[in-house]
């Protein structure tokens, strides 16, 4: 990684070639890439063209409140060139964690990227800004974050939020959330943020959308919500392996059953792939090798905003806000059952009593009706 | 309901048949009915799906497939069927109409308090109060019923919208947005859906109560459409209709009438 990247950067392919990469090492990292994207094949040729011809994107990576499992996750993510072409190929200017350099000479390095890339580089976030105190919870540099990331993303050219901090908050913005953790596209203005979210999200899904913007040079297709839809379209109930024993309606019910030896829904002991969008299900984790669900745990949901507070870990139903920790919406709503059915059957005697001359003068007239018809 | 009347020979009425519930009112209210019947059932199942021992292959069952598809089908059932009573709303008779549900005027107000004190806290009725179509407490609950609805159709279509193939339920993805995501719309989901067992109850009871003590048919209204009223009501209405003659005689039979 070049400390200060010369204002010719070379393109994705010569630096494969320089760090020893044969051509066909090189073109199997593209149909991957591709595959990972959804692409088609012809979609293929467009990601290996872009990465032969494309000088490389300087990159600018923030680290913010964070844990780096992001970090952590990009540089395993499963092909070995994934991490050592892209680590390398997108030269990762800036990047606490990664870069050798530190101190003044990091910032400077950072300034350099800013100044000689402008409007060029690819802002990457890792974590949340927090806002409260004036910020003075996460400061670097004698800077607040909130003031680095203004000044980083005013010349960017695409913005990432990785992981579910910078894209919602996470951790640090679950209740009493006493930083004020904020995400990314809370605090930039006019710019459009990727967010890739996840605790950490999948390392092939990080490289997919660097690609993806490297190749089409621009924003790849966002959901509603922000995420890549190629990534964060499904949920990972929807590509569960598991699945038909969802809807076969077989579930473990505890985790030491035999239905959990059988390898049954995780639903009930809870699950929450019904309700999470990502991509664990198809790409897995760890080279493909497993994910949550297929080692008998269920999904936390992590890729989720709130997922902290939204939900018990082992339980579907969460707690019913201001009824107590054990309360979920079916005990709240069995005791309010039972509160109103008494208070039917108290209304029913009061019907009786208060309203006997009422009742009465009906069954009266009722019963002369009656006898009139003798 | 004429509580002066307290002779040993019963003063007998004279009722007049009063057509209040069209069919499409009618057919709307027991296809709502059973469509919410059927959503709370398979919704709670959904949400909490019983234990099966089961020896049998995972492809040889489907409960839990049979239980999305009902409620899917309920649901799409309970949708249309509401937007229609949207509609009929506007367009139906004067007892289906929109005024009945949202309070609009003093007069409304008026009402809802007498039936507070006469329905809920059994105090004797000196007014002598009649409402022919919703009562003014019936007709703003049946409002909150509706945006109940409203929340259940959003929540609804929003958890759908991912899983439907059609392009109606994919409008509602921006419902996700609104809640941060799915796990937040399925607990709203489920919490409303108490709202519909408890307002289930409490309507049932409560019109086998105004049947009971009114002795108009209240019941059978909902089958024939028709209402039952007394003859003294409609001579005191063309009383005091005489009496206000020219002053402020609004819009309907929510009478306020005094024997
Ligand atoms: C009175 C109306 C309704 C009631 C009482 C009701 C009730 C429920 C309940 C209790 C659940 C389980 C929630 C959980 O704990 O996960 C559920 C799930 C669901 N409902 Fe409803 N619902 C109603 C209307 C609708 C409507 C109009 C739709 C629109 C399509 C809908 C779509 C869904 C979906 C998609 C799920 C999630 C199913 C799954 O992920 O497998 N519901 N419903
Ligand atoms: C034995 C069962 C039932 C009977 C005899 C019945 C009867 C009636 C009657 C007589 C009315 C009009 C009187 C009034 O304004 O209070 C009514 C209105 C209504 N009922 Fe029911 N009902 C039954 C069950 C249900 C159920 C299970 C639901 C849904 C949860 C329901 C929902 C409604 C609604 C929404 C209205 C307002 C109708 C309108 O749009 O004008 N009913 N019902
Ligand atoms: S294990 Fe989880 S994600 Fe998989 S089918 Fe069951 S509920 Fe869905
Ligand atoms: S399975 Fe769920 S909790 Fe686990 S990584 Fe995937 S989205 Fe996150």
């Amino acid at each position: 990684m070049p400390f200060f990247p010369s204002r010719e950067m070379p393109t994705y392919l010569e630096e494969a070639t320089r760090k020893g990469y044969s051509r066909r090492d090189f073109a199997k990292f593209c149909t991957m890439m591709g595959a990972f994207m959804g692409l088609e094949a012809s979609g293929v040729a467009q990601v290996t063209k872009a990465l032969e011809t494309k000088k490389r994107l300087p990159v600018i990576w923030l680290h913010f409140q964070e844990c780096t499992c992001c970090s952590e996750s990009f540089i395993r993510s499963s092909h070995p060139m994934v991490a050592d072409m892209l680590l390398d190929q997108i030269s990762l200017d800036y990047s606490e964690t990664l870069m050798a350099a530190s101190g003044f000479q990091a910032e400077e390095a950072m300034k350099h990227t800013m100044e000689a890339h402008k409007g060029e580089y690819i802002l990457c976030v890792e974590g949340s800004v927090p806002t409260a105190a004036d910020g003075v919870y996460c400061m670097i540099g004698g800077k607040t974050s909130l003031q680095i990331l203004e000044e980083a993303a005013e010349n960017a050219k695409a913005i990432i939020a990785w992981g579910s901090c910078a894209s919602n908050g996470c951790v640090q913005a679950a209740k009493p959330n006493p930083t004020s953790a904020t995400p990314i596209h809370k605090l930039v203005k006019g710019k459009p943020v990727i967010k890739v979210p996840g605790c950490p999200p999948i390392g092939e899904v990080m490289a997919g959308v660097i690609v993806h913007v490297v190749t089409f040079d621009r924003l790849p297709e966002l959901d509603n919500i922000g995420r890549p839809k190629a990534f964060y379209s499904k949920r990972v109930h929807d590509t569960c392996y598991r699945r038909p024993f969802y809807d076969a309606g077989l579930y473990v019910e505890s985790f030491d059953d035999q239905n959990a030896k059988k390898g049954y829904c995780l639903y009930k002991v809870g699950c929450k792939g019904p309700s999470t969008y990502n991509a664990c299900g198809v790409m897995r984790w760890n080279n493909g090798v497993s994910f949550p669900i297929q080692s008998g745990h269920g999904c936390f949901g992590c890729s989720e905003e709130n997922y902290w507070d939204n939900g018990r870990l082992y339980e579907r139903a969460s707690a019913f806000p201001g009824f107590g920790i054990e309360a979920d919406a079916d005990k709240v709503g069995m005791a309010a059952l039972g509160v109103t059915v008494g208070a039917l059957a108290v209304h029913a005697v009061a019907t009786n009593l208060r309203k006997k001359n009422l009742v009465s003068n009906l069954e009266k007239e009722g019963k002369q009706s009656e006898k009139d018809l003798e | 309901m004429d509580a002066t009347v307290n002779t040993k020979k019963p003063h007998i009425k004279y009722l007049r048949r009063v057509f209040v519930w069209e069919l499409p009112v009618r057919i709307y209210h027991w296809l709502n009915a059973l469509a919410i019947l059927v959503l709370i059932v398979t919704g709670l199942y959904i949400g909490n799906p019983l234990a099966v021992q089961s020896n049998r292959e995972a492809a040889e069952t489907f409960n839990m497939g049979y239980m999305r598809i009902i409620h899917f089908i309920a649901a799409y059932i309970f949708f249309f069927n509401f937007v229609f009573r949207i509609y009929w709303g506007f367009v139906g008779n004067k007892y289906a109409n929109w005024r009945n549900f949202i309070p609009t005027t003093k007069k409304y107000w008026k009402e809802f308090m007498h039936v507070i004190k006469i329905d809920v806290l059994m105090m004797k009725d000196k007014g002598h109060h009649l409402e022919v179509g919703h009562n003014a407490v019936a007709g703003f609950t049946y409002f909150l019923t509706f945006i109940a609805f409203l929340i259940q159709c959003l929540t609804g279509f929003g958890l759908y919208s991912s899983m439907g193939t059609w392009w109606f339920p994919k409008m509602f993805g921006w419902v996700q947005v609104i809640f941060g995501g799915d796990i937040m719309m399925r607990q709203i989901h489920h919490w409303a859906t108490w709202f519909f067992v408890l307002f289930s109850v409490v309507h049932v009871y409560l019109v086998f109560y105004h049947d009971y003590v009114e002795g108009r048919g209240e019941i059978s209204s909902m089958g024939g459409g028709w209402k039952f009223i007394e003859q003294e009501y409609f001579d005191h209405h063309q009383e005091q209709k005489a009496n206000a003659a020219g002053t402020d005689n609004t819009d309907n039979t929510q009478k306020e009438t005094t024997v």
